[in-house]
């Protein structure tokens, strides 16, 4: 299925990936393994209190990007499938801002495929974060190293 | 030949500029793009480069009809 998702809307992880394994489970009866990275917003950041985080991105070259890693994540692993989720706009401290998943028959492929996707996303994909301070606004100028 | 040429994130803060059309009158690179575009400057080693959805670097030629994206450093995830 692949799925790539970039959603305005607040979502629960762990809801979503129930619900794509569940239709995903129906394909593939021979997965063993599934890796799954989220990524959530902190109330903080380089010693400043963060109030809330807007993600910009560029609209369809993110989703091309994203949809270039699936693919060679599944040329690359023996992986059955990937899922993709990014939140952009406005959220808050908690909100998740990323879900990605691997699944394979076993978890060598499953693990090294979610690192990779999540690491390419993370310096390629076309999004920006500009955080609110109770000083002010800023735009977050690197990621944090993996 | 006409491009588009679109700035993000807090590049189209610093040149304000968020989106502009270009009308060539001789094929030009990703970089002269940029120095045609921002005031005459030279294209900054940390500006990533797109044409038409896909990341190029600054040597690529650039065509009649090409959307051309300009952005600082990416920070998803």
């Amino acid at each position: 299925m692949q799925q790539v998702v970039v959603t305005e809307m607040t979502f629960n992880p762990w809801q979503t990936l129930q619900e794509y394994e569940q239709q995903l489970q129906q394909h593939h009866p021979k997965i063993g393994a599934v890796s799954t990275f989220v990524g959530t917003m902190r109330d903080n950041n380089e010693g400043d209190a963060v109030q809330t985080l807007f993600l910009e991105h560029y609209p369809q070259m993110t989703e091309r990007y994203l949809r270039k890693i699936s693919d060679q994540a599944m040329q690359q692993w023996q992986i059955m499938d990937t899922l993709i989720v990014h939140r952009v706009g406005e959220m808050h401290p908690n909100d998740t801002i990323v879900l990605v998943a691997a699944w394979a028959a076993h978890r060598g492929a499953a693990f090294d495929a979610c690192r990779y996707l999540i690491e390419e996303l993370k310096h390629r994909a076309p999004f920006w974060k500009r955080e609110t301070l109770p000083t002010g606004e800023r735009w977050v100028e690197h990621n944090t190293p993996a | 030949m006409s491009i588009t040429v679109k700035f993000f994130a807090s590049l189209r803060e610093t040149i304000r500029k968020q989106e502009v059309t270009l009308n060539l009158a001789q094929p030009l690179t990703v970089a002269q793009v940029w120095t045609l575009a921002v005031d005459n400057s030279h294209f900054p080693e940390h500006i990533l480069a797109a044409i038409n959805l896909e990341y190029v670097d600054r040597d690529t030629m650039v065509q009649d009809g090409d959307e051309i994206a300009f952005f600082p450093p990416v920070t998803g995830g």
